[in-house]
């Protein structure tokens, strides 16, 4: 009836907290080539970067099942936008289903957006790790 | 229906963006994203769903079905639209800008 509104919610949360993660790893980025860094540590992938596939992961879910919901009428384009909140006892079934499948989903795509980009990190390291191991053979032979 | 349908467009999507550096560069990522994300929450439903009918919920009506296909349909539809406004938006290529410049000139 309404559980898109729980992935909603924590998209409008994530995007926010994107945006100001993005401005602080900029500083930071810049003072780090004030004071002189490696390049290969600007390479890595910054938690903005990965924290934004989370952003569209839930936009884009939300935005179509806001379609479904709409579809089936449990949406209207004028005040109260849910059909459920004009009737008490049906306001109360959307809230049941908002904590059941809504935080279900918020929950599920969270996770799954963790294992990606855990995964996706543990092979950024093992690359980064094949390629000291090459430079250190190629200084050894020289 | 619309869970099977939203699942086929995010494997189908997603081949497109594993297989060309050119749909990457047209923003594949974000309509991989959208299928995949829908498809993550509408399984929760299904699930649910599952949960309240049992083995009810593999023998839909086939008016239910059709209703769902119009909507996975429709779903992709959507998305496909959203994706093609942002292109415009973004324009990774230029063309958006170039053309409006030569209407100008």
């Amino acid at each position: 009836m309404a559980c898109f509104l729980v992935p909603t919610t924590e998209a409008i949360v994530t995007t926010i907290a994107t945006k100001i993660i993005e401005k602080k790893e900029k500083e930071a980025v810049s003072t780090e080539l004030e004071q002189g860094v490696e390049l290969s540590s600007l390479h890595r992938e910054r938690f903005s970067v990965k924290l934004n596939r989370l952003n569209h992961l839930l936009w884009g879910g939300s935005l179509l099942l806001a379609f479904e919901h709409f579809w089936h009428g449990e949406i209207q384009p004028f005040f109260p936008f849910l059909t459920a909140a004009g009737n008490p006892a049906d306001w109360a079934e959307a809230l049941h289903e908002m904590s059941t499948v809504g935080v279900g989903m918020a929950v599920l795509v969270t996770c799954v957006w963790g294992v990606h980009t855990w995964v996706l990190d543990r092979i950024a390291q093992r690359e980064g790790m094949a390629q000291h191991e090459e430079q250190a053979r190629r200084a050894i032979r020289k | 229906m619309t869970l099977l349908i939203t699942i086929l467009a995010a494997v189908v999507t997603s081949c497109i963006w594993y297989s060309s550096a050119r749909a990457r560069r047209l923003k594949t990522g974000v309509l991989c994203s959208m299928f995949w994300g829908a498809s993550l929450m509408w399984l929760v439903d299904a699930v649910a769903e599952y949960i309240e009918l049992g083995a009810a919920y593999f023998t839909p009506a086939a008016q239910d079905m059709l209703n769902d296909a119009f909507l996975g349909f429709s779903v992709i539809v959507l998305a496909l639209t959203v994706w093609v406004v942002l292109l415009f938006v973004k324009d990774p290529d230029g063309v958006v800008r170039s053309a409006l410049h030569n209407q100008r000139s």
